[in-house]
């Protein structure tokens, strides 16, 4: 621990002083928006001017043990690392230093063969013939492939349901990502209903400092929309890096936003510049299933998928997609797990709307199936939402689209709870917690689906492992991309191998892989986070603690171009007319079409009679607010009184 | 069908009504044939060749024309109130309109307001139709709003009164419009009983946000209304509609197929399966939503119907394809006529113009114009969508919408030469503003028959006052409900049998993290919710009686399930 502490501060106070914030170091300098690697070509001897003033700030923060570096910083610290150096001295370094050699670079956009220099856990040169410190670990990669690490854009490893919490949190979850191959993770920060969302995000990140192993960044999951947000929303997004927020559609009285919501939130995040998530499916529809399932005496896990068919999730895609574009507010729908969904955000994208679909590894890789298995731990380990569908031939779809562009980013989804944990649902499936493992498989699974079997090419699987989502979320090009400036995120990829996914074997606590006995051709075969090695020979060596919140600037600019300028063009404009000045029916100010006393709307338990609250509102008043003031359906009422001298008419639209 | 035993005073003029339909060609949904139509008592007693009739019938000849069942107009508002103020066009003027263009039976849409009884709405509007309309009626009845208490009243309405179609809202927020909850209870209810839903299918929280944006942008005219109400709205209703009815296993009717998003949107989920109809009206047919953005407010403000025309100019053409390759299923007007100085009201603010346009008159003419006399459709099609299609989904079958013995005498000859020039001037309806001024049209009536009498010849009518019956319809028609039934035996679920699983249960911590503390102090000025506080005061006192936001499901909804883990206070999280 005390090396872990040791090499925070070190980070800490180098970022300090180079910023005086803690907002990233500015790693563009060298690059810009698409640093070429060209640059990188011609560029082989370092620049050390340019470098050298932050080794010195930097230097000054160590112990100076390797202090005669001074003016020979040219080959810095010659401390040689033995080829088998000690692990420990991991923690106590920024970063190793590395040279990669023989490499095929895959950017998404191109490959090449080229070396890779690595240093303070920054890509500090590409190309051929480098030259560099003596002494510095060379890592053999001929034939294998150079990659930016993975980011897996939804992962919940802190998000408690109904009080349970995932069984793999920052620190497994991360462990895992790292063993196979990502080095960025994106949770979702689940903001229960009532709290504040900068306290809810302040614990996700002091728990994440604590314990996560990669790079992180957060998602906010807003459950209960209010227009009181709007401050928090706005900390949030300039000084806290989150440009990213999800609204359920789903879990009706719960999490649920209604139509209105969701379009008054969409509004405020566009002004704002952040990205709109949506859980899409229909809360209301899988409510009333839910209870017709548990009725017909359906408990098991099998009652899941029956109340959450695939329509249920191509609605709520559709209705959100109709929202945003409404809006004109950038989508990103979470865990497209149907043909049909798919479908839908495909067509939508051709007609122009900006919105973005996330396949996950449950549903690239395995179908829903598995439950009806006669075994409920199984059939219970692939609860989730929206469930993996029964169809099988939908991974096959999803990843063909993921090839041709329509879905963009693949993440995992990743909310594993141990059997026990699942089996407080066993009675009901509606107490199952939901969620599924893929952390770990996520880049295999896109690999052997997708890349083996010729659907995609290499370029497309780094985008859709990793740059899509850095476009997206805006941490392009510090990560997402093998350039010089670039964070030192790199997998070593070995499109040759294979692995078989067990339980047994996998990084993480849970008794149960949904992928269990899959072989899956594509691994990691070295795992660079931060300029350190975590990943070597299958060993995993990863500091607790070592990984640093990644914020997020508002306004992307793969996304917000087009918003802005659909901005200025949409523009209604009125007709200017002469005024009417003809006969207006006179309306005699009749009771009858005010709405009378809200009847019931429905709900299901007959205790009825349109009622007397009005009596109660006036005479005495609860103290401070009450548990429905969110809905805006009481303040959203306007009452026009037009000169024909009505009175009380709510405008009938 | 023993209607004609009603005590209605006009009915022994009617039975002494004897005709023959000399040398037309009759045109069914499914086939053509010259035959001659012999009518007696209001019916239509023989078809055929050579005949025999009694002596002293008076004989109508046909010449070749085409002898077609009387067009069924699904959807007209005569009485809909709005803010107080009837339509123009009330029964009298709108089954005489009807007449005149050769439908010689509506289907009027009751509609009551919050709150108040349906079987006293129906009756209201059943009396004032009896003592005014000129042709053959029934009613839908619209349901403001979903509650337990209506169910009784919606079986009574079905089982007694003879109503097999109810309209539900998915528009106008705060008034008539449902939530998804509440549609699949709706659904669900109105499938046990049999009966067609309707759906006005909008989204009407997205068009309320819309409103109040233009309405701040200081977009007041009618323009406004069409910019409020986006063709996606319209689309994304109707995909949610029917993704409802498919989870029900129940049918659904989208009355006012505006746009042609809607329209593929429908397609689309037939070619699914589905069972999902979709009615265009005249307006749609036969005119786009430019003129929204005319000069002249009176007229833009004649156009304001819900879901607005269709800016795109293409939306007729298409919606005319639709309906001739089956897609589209039935043909109806939404009459709803307003005068000007009543539309004025909104004359500063769009929300407020009432919203209703004309087209029972047009209705069949422009069917036959747009589509049957530019090739895109053949007799028999226009048959079926301006009349047999509407008889059977709302099972009048085959008493309406064919021509075949027993079948009641509405009977039209149609005219497809006949040219004449739609104008407010010569039109029976009590609008002094017709939307398809001037628009000329092809192919009218020659002859109107409404229960076996003469109402319409040689452009004068005579219809009398009252003569119309109100017809009742069956729950459960075959076109709508057998592949549904069929549907329900095959689809019973079945859950997996499996061992009791025995292994460790997780004990949840009795106190769950996220009863949360009190917000903190960002929360806005509006609202801000710590959820603990109504509790205390659930247990405390009790309110007397229900509460007004009884009606939110969130408090109801919470279900407390008490494993053997020994956990207190778990909601469900669904």
């Amino acid at each position: 621990m005390s090396e872990k502490r040791c090499s925070q501060e070190d980070d800490c106070s180098s970022l300090l002083s180079r910023l005086g914030s803690d907002s990233p170091r500015p790693r563009m300098k060298f690059g810009g928006m698409f640093c070429n690697v060209e640059g990188a070509f011609e560029n082989k001897t370092l620049n050390f001017e340019s470098f050298s003033p932050q080794m010195q700030r930097h230097r000054a923060t160590r112990t100076q043990t390797h202090s005669q570096d001074g003016g020979e910083a040219a080959r810095g610290q010659t401390v040689v690392f033995p080829s088998g150096h000690a692990r420990e001295t991991y923690g106590k370094r920024e970063g190793d230093r590395l040279i990669i050699k023989g490499g095929k670079i895959v950017n998404d956009d191109q490959s090449f063969y080229a070396d890779v220099y690595v240093e303070d856990g920054i890509i500090k040169q590409i190309g051929e013939n480098l030259i560099v410190p003596a002494g510095v670990k060379t890592v053999d990669a001929y034939g294998q492939l150079v990659i930016p690490g993975g980011i897996d854009a939804n992962t919940n490893l802190h998000a408690s349901q109904k009080g349970l919490h995932p069984a793999d949190d920052f620190y497994q979850g991360t462990r895992a990502a790292l063993s196979g191959g990502t080095t960025t993770i994106m949770d979702h920060v689940l903001v229960e209903p009532g709290t504040s969302l900068l306290s809810a995000f302040d614990q996700w990140k002091e728990a994440a400092e604590q314990r996560a192993c990669c790079d992180f960044s957060f998602h906010l999951d807003i459950t209960r929309w209010h227009e009181g947000l709007f401050e928090e929303l706005e900390i949030l997004i300039k000084d806290k890096g989150v440009n990213s927020f999800l609204f359920f559609m789903a879990y009706k009285d719960k999490y649920q936003s209604s139509d209105s919501q969701l379009y008054e939130a969409f509004g405020v995040l566009r002004d704002l510049g952040a990205i709109a998530q949506v859980h899409a499916e229909n809360g209301d529809i899988i409510d009333e299933e839910q209870k017709k399932l548990l009725f017909l005496g359906i408990s098991g896990p099998e009652g899941h998928v029956l109340s959450h068919p695939e329509e249920v999730e191509t609605e709520a895609v559709y209705r959100a997609i109709t929202i945003a574009k409404q809006a004109n507010c950038p989508l990103y729908v979470t865990k497209v797990m149907s043909k049909p969904a798919a479908d839908i955000i495909a067509k939508a994208r051709k007609k122009g709307i900006v919105v973005y679909g996330e396949p996950i590894t449950a549903c690239l890789a395995t179908d829903g199936s598995h439950y009806w298995s006669k075994d409920w731990a199984t059939a219970a380990a692939f609860v989730m939402s929206p469930p993996l569908n029964p169809d099988p031939a939908t991974p096959q779809y999803l990843n063909s689209l993921l090839a041709c562009g329509d879905l963009q980013v693949t993440s995992s989804a990743h909310a594993s709870f141990s059997t026990a944990q699942k089996a407080v649902g066993k009675d009901d499936f509606t107490l199952i917690p939901e969620g599924t493992n893929g952390i770990e498989e996520r880049m295999s699974v896109v690999w052997d689906r997708a890349v083996s079997t010729g659907k995609m090419d290499e370029n497309e699987f780094v985008a859709v492992t990793s740059t899509n989502a850095a476009k997206l979320f805006n941490i392009y090009p510090r990560k997402g991309r093998i350039a010089v400036g670039c964070d030192a995120d790199i997998v070593i990829w070995n499109p040759k191998e294979t692995r078989t996914v067990s339980a047994t074997t996998h990084k993480l606590t849970v008794e149960v892989n949904i992928l269990e006995g899959l072989e899956l051709r594509g691994i990691a075969s070295m795992v660079i986070s931060g300029g350190r090695v975590v990943l070597e020979d299958g060993e995993l060596n990863v500091t607790e603690g070592s990984g640093r919140f990644i914020p997020r600037k508002a306004f992307p600019d793969t996304i917000y171009r087009r918003i802005k300028a659909r901005s200025k063009m949409a523009e209604a404009r009125g007709v200017p007319r002469g005024s009417y000045d003809g006969p207006v029916h006179d309306v005699i100010s009749m009771t009858k079409s005010v709405p009378p006393t809200p009847t019931t709307r429905g709900a299901p338990c007959p205790k009825i009679q349109p009622g007397p609250r009005n009596l109660h509102q006036s005479g005495f008043t609860l103290a401070g607010a009450q548990i429905d003031d969110h809905i805006p359906r009481r303040s959203a009422q306007r009452i026009v009184a037009p000169p024909g001298g009505r009175s009380n008419i709510t405008s009938l639209s | 069908m023993s209607e004609t035993g009603n005590e209605e005073n006009s009915i022994p003029l009617l039975t002494n009504e004897r005709l023959l339909i000399k040398g037309g060609r009759v045109v069914n949904d499914d086939q053509s044939f010259y035959a001659d139509v012999y009518i007696e008592d209001g019916l239509i007693k023989q078809v055929g060749d050579n005949l025999v009739v009694p002596e002293g019938v008076k004989v109508i000849e046909a010449n070749g024309r085409m002898v077609i069942p009387g067009g069924i107009d699904v959807n007209t508002c005569l009485m809909k109130p709005f803010l107080g103020m009837q339509p123009v066009d009330d029964f009298l003027q709108g089954t005489r309109a009807a007449l005149a263009g050769g439908t010689t039976m509506i289907i009027d849409h009751v509609t009551p307001q919050p709150g108040e009884s349906l079987l006293e709405a129906f009756e209201h509007w059943q009396e004032a139709a009896d003592k005014k309309a000129c042709c053959d009626y029934s009613l839908h009845v619209d349901i403001p709003q979903w509650n337990e208490n209506i169910k009784d009243e919606l079986e009574l309405l079905v089982q007694d009164k003879g109503i097999n179609s109810f309209q539900v809202y998915m528009a106008y927020k705060d008034v008539y419009q449902m939530t998804d909850s509440q549609l699949y209870e709706a659904f669900t209810f109105l499938k046990q009983l049999g009966a067609v839903v309707l759906v006005h299918a909008e989204n009407g929280d997205l068009i309320a946000q819309e409103q109040r944006k233009i309405l701040g942008m200081g977009i007041t005219g009618p323009e406004g209304h069409p910019l409020s109400r986006p063709e996606e709205v319209e689309a994304e209703a109707v995909f949610r509609a029917i993704t409802l009815g498919n989870r029900v296993n129940c049918p659904v009717y989208i009355t006012k197929v505006m746009s042609k998003s809607a329209a593929d949107t429908i397609t689309q989920a037939r070619r699914k399966g589905s069972v999902v109809f979709g009615e265009p009206i005249t307006a749609s047919l036969a005119s786009d939503g430019s003129h929204y953005w005319s000069k002249n407010w009176a007229k833009a403000a004649a156009y304001v119907t819900s879901p607005p025309l269709s800016p795109d100019p293409t939306t007729p053409d298409h919606l005319h394809t639709l309906l001739a390759c089956g897609d589209l299923q039935v043909v109806g007007s939404s009459h709803c006529a307003y005068s000007t100085s009543q539309k004025a009201i909104g004359k500063d603010d769009f929300t407020l113009i009432p919203e209703g346009i004309n087209g029972v008159e047009e209705r069949m003419g422009f069917v036959w114009d747009k589509a049957v006399a530019m090739g895109k459709m053949d007799e028999n099609q226009f048959v079926a969508v301006t009349s047999t299609n509407a008889a059977k989904i709302f099972n009048l079958y085959p008493r309406k919408g064919r021509i075949a013995v027993d079948s009641d005498a509405d009977i039209v000859i149609w005219d497809p030469d006949s040219v004449k020039t739609i104008t407010a001037k010569l039109q029976q309806s009590g609008a002094e503003y017709n939307i398809f001024e001037g628009v000329e049209c092809r192919g009218g009536p020659a002859l109107v028959l409404s229960q076996g009498q003469v109402v319409y010849a040689e452009g004068k009518l005579h219809a009398q006052q009252g003569t119309g019956r109100f017809i009742q319809r069956k729950p459960f028609p075959d076109y709508a409900y057998q592949r549904v039934k069929f549907r329900n035996q095959v689809k019973n679920k079945q859950g997996v049998t499996r061992g009791v699983y025995d292994g460790p249960v997780y004990d949840v911590a009795p106190t769950p993290k996220y009863i949360t503390p009190a917000p903190s102090a960002k929360t806005s000025p509006t609202s801000h919710q710590p959820p603990p506080i109504r509790n205390l005061h659930q247990s405390n006192f009790s309110l007397s009686g229900a509460q007004i936001d009884d009606n939110v499901p969130r408090r109801s909804g919470h279900r407390i399930v008490a494993p053997p883990g020994g956990r207190s206070n778990i909601t469900s999280l669904g």
